[in-house]
């Protein structure tokens, strides 16, 4: 009971953000599944993107209501981005170490702050 | 030149979602600082962006039975009300502020990622 309370609370305010910023949402979900609701670790990122995928269609059913999507970018986009996915999982499973997760964290710090002063 | 940009974004930014790292706080930033989209426009990108990668993604996932489905019901259940009420509130709101919203967000994801990628073994 306590567990669905838990879960009902943490999906509410997962797709909120995702509402809102159009992005996030498992980055609540996935601590949140393993810290909050046991989920193991390695069922907690799929378990994650079957939550964000109802979440995110929703969302976008709503954006488009409102003419918020570029379809033009967002195809190309997607099409680029699904070859990238594959190549990423295929070629480069290197991209995982240390170092690289250092330096992309860096540069979303950079870049955030870069997107609240400009 | 726009499409050539287009596909290196979108390449990257799937080479990227594959670390983890969801592809949006790579994605949104890229379209808004580098390519000029407006906050809102670059987040409906994201959104219509992730449905067929995270289909494609659950699919995998769900034929290798990690989905655990009956927790993952509640969450969705209620996570389309907030999106639904957070979609209209984007709306409402302008892109400045949703910018804002949205560099926080990514500070805090970065750090956090800083934090655990500083205590993970090379």
């Amino acid at each position: 009971m306590i567990r669905t309370i838990l879960g009902a609370a943490i999906g509410m305010l997962s797709g909120l953000i995702n509402g809102v910023l159009g992005a996030g949402g498992g980055t609540i979900i996935v601590p949140a599944l393993e810290r909050f609701l046991k989920v193991p670790a390695h069922k907690a990122h799929a378990t994650a993107i079957s939550i964000i995928l109802p979440l995110t269609i929703v969302s976008a059913y709503f954006y488009s209501r409102q003419g918020l999507i570029n379809m033009r970018a967002t195809l190309i986009i997607s099409l680029s981005g699904i070859a990238g996915g594959f190549a990423g999982a295929k070629f480069l499973r290197k991209l995982s170490g240390k170092t690289i997760r250092i330096v992309f964290a860096v540069s979303m710090i950079v870049a955030g702050l870069r997107m609240l002063w400009k | 030149m726009e499409i050539i940009l287009y596909l290196i974004t979108g390449f990257v930014a799937g080479i990227i979602s594959g670390m983890g790292i969801g592809g949006g706080v790579v994605l949104i930033p890229v379209l808004t600082l580098f390519l000029g989209f407006e906050q809102k426009i670059a987040q409906g990108v994201n959104l219509m962006y992730f449905i067929p990668t995270g289909a494609a993604a659950l699919w995998v996932h769900y034929k290798n039975k990690c989905v655990e489905t009956k927790i993952a019901l509640v969450l969705a259940a209620f996570g389309v009300l907030g999106s639904a009420a957070g979609a209209y509130l984007a709306a409402g709101v302008s892109s400045l502020v949703l910018r804002k919203l949205f560099a926080l967000l990514i500070i805090i994801v970065g750090t956090n990622e800083l934090f655990a990628a500083a205590g993970a073994k090379e």
